[in-house]
């Protein structure tokens, strides 16, 4: 068996081609994760750059309207670039950089891990290529440009579904034609090892801090620690360091798109099964033979019909929980944590918002919840507005 | 012998691919008695897959045929038994790990022994992960095809120590299709794998002509031609088969 296994999940299922460049890229991983001028001079990017720490916000409001739980948020969205995808790409794009790289690729679905490698590519001085699926370029046409802005090229992808999968197979086989000089820099704890493993550390960062300032602002352990799982980054990166903390549930939340007993969905651990496809064994929503199911999700980051391959393990042991939340749960906690608390999330992480409303009311006064906010929601406004019946284009 | 090593036995091979099930499973069995009545030695019939990861616009584009006009494993199954009355031609499968994980790896490689399947190629299983499908297809006769790549280097030979029917040499970068120019050198590749093993090899990716067939097949042990066969059947649907027969006919003159 092959390196890199989450129980029987994970493995390296990709062509020959690109085994002697993953085998590359885990040794300088290896490396460059314990040399203490990488290591400083990623914190220094952090701290100076991104912004972190970034806050763990005591949701008052929220806390007083739903009656239960103390309500925490991880505010990732309040990074540079707005979301958490800015914590894996510093780290990836200077690692590249490191290994002499001169060129990027990396696929996007939201547009949120575009525009994070592309803002990396431009500080770290390296050529950038985004693949966006087509139908993903006209629900976030501002991403496009802005990526564009930074001087990023955007290949828009048409085939299959022309979504996040068909631009995670795009990026492949680009990487596949040149890998001299080019880093796939993959967007989630998904792909073949390193992968998983290399976006989870860079992500562990919002674990790392919100357990020392949860313990700072209340003296102990929150019950829950929830977020939104498309591959999973953000919601790996919230569990990780909790996860040895076997009295914290671990809760990850779902795109169920028009709902799980449709063919509209994309929540993959409710309705998917074992698989091996984009170079990882793992749970993926397929028909009998295998062929991977064209998913549905309103949110283009949630869109993706697989989950990174340590998630499906700590499913498989029962360390943690996964939940569907349906588009229009997802739409109304949008609107109720702007409304209520003024800020505007993105529809990703609404749809961990959307569960924390369910939950936190039948917790007690005296237990803690906290929700990583993974991203801003100005670029959904537009979407949403129309998901309303409101006529406004970007 | 197995029907594969027949195929090199003391010659040069032609080994064409087609995607199975494009337009339908019906002319499929056509075109591969159509491609070795024009001197193929070895067909490859790929599996049609949603998300070929490995392949061009041109084989992508024959999947998505495929799909749409129903193919599933166990329909092709049943056309590969009814071809495998017909000829003793070698036939191995091209397709994506997942569809014989999904299917369960033991009743596909029973399957394929049962319905006269030779070998299967899957692109996206290297030899680190061989040991989970291996060790079963062994059992039931099935070679698993062994694919060397421009960037292997160091690699092969460790990769090719255990290779059995054929090994895979894979002659570009990137992802399969025609190409004006092959700039690896796949002598140097071919060296190195024969100083390991007796296990032939054919070279494949981006090869569409007469000549390049020749240079290859001098070279290895076989030329192996997909791409440019799959957009005669794109171009010609049902009415694919002489064209198909007038083609590897032409492709084959060049072997000596």
């Amino acid at each position: 068996m092959g390196k890199g296994r989450y129980g029987k999940h994970g493995g390296q299922y990709i062509p020959e081609t690109l085994m002697n460049e993953i085998h590359a890229l885990e040794d300088a991983y290896e490396h460059y994760k314990n040399d203490p001028e990488f290591v400083e001079e990623l914190d220094k990017l952090n701290r100076e750059y991104a912004g972190r720490p970034s806050l763990l916000y005591f949701a008052e409001k929220m806390t007083r309207d739903l009656g239960g739980a103390k309500i925490y948020f991880k505010r990732e969205d309040l990074n540079h670039t707005g979301s958490h995808k800015i914590n894996n790409v510093l780290g990836q794009v200077l690692l590249a950089k490191k290994m002499g790289k001169t060129r990027v690729i990396a696929e996007t679905g939201a547009g949120q891990h575009g525009v994070a490698t592309a803002t990396a590519a431009a500080l770290l001085d390296m050529e950038c290529e985004i693949y966006m699926g087509k139908e993903d370029t006209v629900r976030q046409a501002l991403n496009v440009y802005r990526m564009e802005l930074l001087g990023a090229k955007v290949h828009a992808v048409e085939t299959g579904t022309a979504t996040l999968k068909d631009a995670v197979n795009a990026c492949m086989q680009e990487w596949t034609a040149r890998v001299d000089d080019t880093l796939y820099v993959l967007g989630s704890v998904m792909g073949p090892h390193p992968f998983p493993m290399i976006v989870r550390d860079f992500q562990s960062i919002i674990s790392r801090e919100a357990r020392a300032q949860i313990l700072e602002a209340e003296g102990r352990l929150p019950d829950v620690v929830m977020a939104c799982v498309g591959g999973g980054s953000n919601a790996i990166g919230s569990f990780y360091e909790f996860i040895e903390d076997k009295q914290v549930r671990l809760i990850g939340c779902e795109g169920a798109g028009h709902g799980v007993d449709t063919d509209k969905t994309a929540a993959t651990m409710a309705v998917g099964t074992e698989g091996i496809f984009h170079g990882m064994k793992s749970y993926f929503c397929q028909d009998e033979y295998g062929q991977i199911a064209p998913v549905y999700c309103i949110s283009a980051g949630l869109d993706y019909p697989g989950v990174g391959p340590e998630h499906a393990y700590l499913k498989d042991i029962g360390r943690a929980e996964y939940v569907p939340v349906t588009d229009e749960e997802a739409v109304q906690a949008f609107e109720y944590i702007a409304r209520e608390e003024g800020i505007i999330a993105a529809i990703e992480s609404s749809h961990a918002v959307a569960h924390l409303l369910k939950i936190a009311p039948k917790m007690r006064k005296d237990q803690i919840i906290i929700c990583t906010l993974s991203g801003r929601g100005d670029k959904d406004v537009a979407a949403i507005a129309r998901y309303r019946g409101i006529d406004l284009h970007e | 012998m197995s029907r594969i090593k027949k195929a090199f036995d003391h010659k040069k091979a032609f080994i064409g691919f087609l995607t199975a099930g494009d337009p339908s499973l019906e002319k499929t069995e056509e075109f591969v008695l159509e491609m070795e009545r024009g001197g193929a030695s070895l067909i490859e019939l790929g599996i049609p897959f949603s998300d070929p990861i490995a392949d061009g616009p041109v084989i992508q584009a024959a999947n998505v045929r495929s799909l749409r006009a129903g193919c599933t494993t166990d329909k092709l199954f049943d056309t590969v038994a009814s071809i495998r009355k017909k000829t003793e031609i070698p036939l191995v499968f091209l397709a994506y790990l997942n569809t014989l994980y999904k299917y369960g790896y033991d009743k596909f490689c029973s399957r394929c022994k049962e319905s006269g399947v030779d070998g299967v190629i899957i692109p996206d299983l290297p030899f680190e992960e061989r040991g989970e499908l291996v060790p079963i297809a062994k059992k039931y006769g099935v070679d698993v095809i062994t694919m060397v790549a421009p960037t292997s280097k160091e690699r092969i030979r460790s990769v090719v120590e255990e290779a059995s029917g054929f090994i895979y040499v894979v002659s570009s970068m990137g992802v399969t299709g025609a190409r004006s120019e092959i700039t690896t050198d796949v002598g140097e590749i071919v060296e190195t794998i024969r100083s390991v093993t007796d296990t032939p090899t054919a070279v494949g990716f981006g090869i569409n002509t007469k000549e390049q067939v020749a240079t290859y097949a001098a070279i290895a042990d076989g030329a192996i031609i997909g791409s440019a066969i799959v957009k005669i059947i794109a171009q010609y649907g049902e009415q694919a088969g002489p064209k198909l027969y007038e083609y590897v006919s032409e492709m084959v003159s060049g072997i000596q």
